[in-house]
């Protein structure tokens, strides 16, 4: 099957900036550049991963397309229908579209049972109370947590790992298609983790379900993803299959990124430095490519000149020199990938890449 | 203790095991912490006397005596002496109780059902809404609260509706500000985006998420207020602009007897004791209330 015919949720030109607060003197006054242009698209069954540091705009990202913060700029089309627009309400996009957030705790409310929780959001969209419940209770016995003993138990009764499955069961409680889990078990014990990671594998095969996983741990991201996507400071810099993206990176930040994963075959070691210090401020980034600082290959002109955006589309038809984009290799935002770009590495700008589209 | 094996097919099917719910803990709580029910031992009893006063006391409190005028603390058919007019002072305070105590309570409850609601509907709203409510709010900040009191009670004239009315006005900022601090705590909780995410509108959110979650903080600081409000009504009183004479109320009796305070200056002090307890209790009690309520952050 050709997963990327029918993407199931496309995001374009992504954007959000947060106004900083102007200090009594009229001072400041900047903007946040928390996502900046950001395109990706998830198809129907798959899971995509997002990776990349803290700050870069991993969790901004998942929050837009929830609709929690408006977006400033850019389209999300569900199914092929825009959100929010006259095709698909806002309300109906979120009850296809659920998230579970890191904080297993802060995340439920700690009023109410268990049971009342995760019925709270099928009652909402109109199942009558007792429906609700039994299928808040069924949930539970499906994430692993036996009803008679969890259903009327306050959060603060239960474990981290058996509160994040409340929270799975409730994410999952309004039958939704994508489920964006954002850091959904970087709070837990290893133990704990890799059972729930299971679980979310099982509920997947089970639900039919397509995931965005957020993580910052690598080797989860790996495990669990069938592409990834890696950010930095609110852009995309590398999307691509798994398997291709983790074992031949292309992007230098991806590539620094991976080799800070310590490595248990001394051949598979890579020859890449580690990245050094913070990320730059995303009140004020770096010219040209926003990587160019702490790169090891950037040259003068990537000061310059902006990295296209790795192109999610045209995805829809088959065929054309414009759809050849195998699954092993990733996009990048790089210029040493740019034909004619003016970097050093760069392809001549007359030779045909076979990844890139180039487009006027 | 037996141990019995037991056999898995024979337990009749258990109901659903039920933890007590966050009330029944903090009540538990409360019920342990002696200081808080010394207090509400106290308010108990000046219920009873508030309900059951009139039936109570001893002697009739309107009926004066030119003859027996400021009896000391001891006087046989006096326990408690006399007041100015020759009325029995113990009478007068048992009878007390109910109008000092509806002064105290009534504005706080109104407060607190009005201002709870412009706090929650500021604080949830967010915003540039919140910033023209609150700020609204804190222009009343500028007076001092005994100032506020009068000056709105004067304007409206004296007599008991009135100053309820001006006292509940007083009231109203004080408790939205607690209120919209403690909203704006609640919403910005990954539960209530939670329930944004599942499509729930404003007032769904708020009545199942954050009510539960933002009335107890509330309630704790409004009875603390129930002790500023009797002594702002009783000042009222003193003033001429609450209850009028000759009712009994206790703000009111210490204003006429302040001409005794030189010759019988017991009798003078006693119903000025009676606030005191009062507040002390109500305030000891909404402490007790606050830390039983802090269970698990």
């Amino acid at each position: 099957m050709n997963a990327r015919s029918q993407a199931l949720l496309q995001v374009s030109g992504l954007v959000k900036h947060f106004p900083l607060k102007k200090s009594a003197f009229g001072r400041g006054g900047g903007v946040v550049r928390a996502v900046d242009g950001v395109d990706f698209s998830v198809s129907a069954g798959e899971t995509l991963g997002i990776v990349g540091e803290s700050g870069c705009g991993k969790s901004t990202t998942a929050r837009l397309l929830m609709h929690l913060i408006t977006p400033d700029r850019g389209e999300v089309v569900f199914d092929g229908a825009g959100v929010g627009g006259r095709d698909l309400s806002l309300r109906d996009y979120r009850r296809q579209v659920q998230m579970v957030f890191q904080d297993s705790y802060a995340s439920l409310n700690p009023r109410l049972t268990i049971e009342d929780s995760i019925a709270f959001g099928p009652q909402v969209h109109g199942l009558a109370r007792g429906e609700a419940v039994q299928r808040a209770r069924d949930l539970l016995a499906r994430v692993g947590l036996e009803p008679r003993r969890f259903a009327e138990r306050y959060p603060h009764e239960l474990s981290g790992g058996q509160r994040q499955r409340v929270n799975i069961a409730r994410a999952l409680a309004l039958q939704p298609r994508v489920v964006i889990l954002d850091e959904a078990v970087s709070a837990l014990d290893k133990s704990v983790e890799a059972q729930v990671l299971n679980l979310l594998q099982d509920l997947k095969d089970a639900f039919g379900l397509t995931y965005l996983f957020i993580s910052h741990d690598l080797n989860v991201v790996r495990h669990m993803s069938d592409r990834v996507m890696v950010m930095y400071l609110g852009q995309v810099v590398e999307i691509g299959a798994a398997q291709g993206l983790f074992e031949s990176p292309r992007h230098p930040y991806t590539r620094a990124l991976l080799s800070s994963i310590p490595s248990m075959d001394p051949d598979r070691r890579t020859e890449e430095p580690p990245l050094a210090g913070d990320p730059p401020n995303p009140i004020d980034p770096p010219s040209g490519c926003r990587f160019h600082t702490r790169c090891a290959r950037a040259e003068p002109m990537c000061a310059q000149r902006e990295p296209a955006r790795p192109q999610v589309f045209p995805i829809a038809s088959g065929g054309g020199p414009g759809v050849a984009q195998p699954w092993g290799r990733s996009q990048v935002a790089c210029l040493m990938y740019e034909p004619g770009s003016g970097h050093s590495a760069a392809p001549a700008a007359t030779s045909p890449d076979p990844v890139r589209v180039e487009h006027p | 203790m037996l141990h019995v094996a037991v056999d898995p097919s024979k337990v009749p099917a258990v109901a659903f095991e039920r933890s007590p719910g966050y009330w029944q803990t903090v009540g538990r709580r409360l019920l342990r912490d002696r200081v808080a029910m010394g207090a509400a031992l106290v308010l108990l009893l000046l219920l009873v006397l508030a309900v059951f006063g009139p039936l109570l006391a001893p002697a009739d409190p309107y009926k004066a005596s030119m003859l027996s005028r400021l009896k000391p603390i001891g006087t046989p058919n006096f326990p408690l002496g006399t007041d100015e007019l020759g009325r029995d002072m113990l009478s007068r305070l048992m009878v007390g109780a109910r109008l000092s105590l509806f002064m105290g309570i009534t504005p706080v409850v109104c407060a607190f059902v009005l201002g709870s609601m412009i706090g929650i509907v500021a604080g949830y709203a967010g915003g540039r809404t919140n910033t023209v409510v609150m700020r609204t709010i804190d222009v009343f900040y500028a007076f001092p609260s005994v100032l506020l009191a009068i000056a709105l009670s004067g304007a409206l004239g004296a007599g008991i509706t009135n100053s309820l009315i001006s006292l509940t006005v007083v009231f109203i900022p004080p408790i939205a500000r607690v209120a919209e601090s403690v909203t704006t705590q609640i919403r910005n909780r990954d539960f209530v985006e939670a329930a944004r995410a599942s499509g729930a509108g404003a007032f769904t959110i708020v009545r199942v998420h954050v009510l539960g979650n933002v009335l107890g903080p509330i309630f704790v600081y409004a009875t603390s207020l129930v002790a500023v409000s009797m002594i702002l009504a009783s000042g009222l009183s003193f003033l001429g602009l609450g209850v009028k004479p000759p009712e009994p109320e206790w703000g009111l009796m210490l204003n006429t007897l302040r001409t005794a305070i030189y010759t019988q200056p017991w009798i003078a002090a006693l119903p000025g004791v009676m606030i005191f307890a009062t507040s002390i209790a109500f305030n000891l009690l909404s402490d007790g209330l606050r830390s039983a309520m802090e269970i698990k952050s």
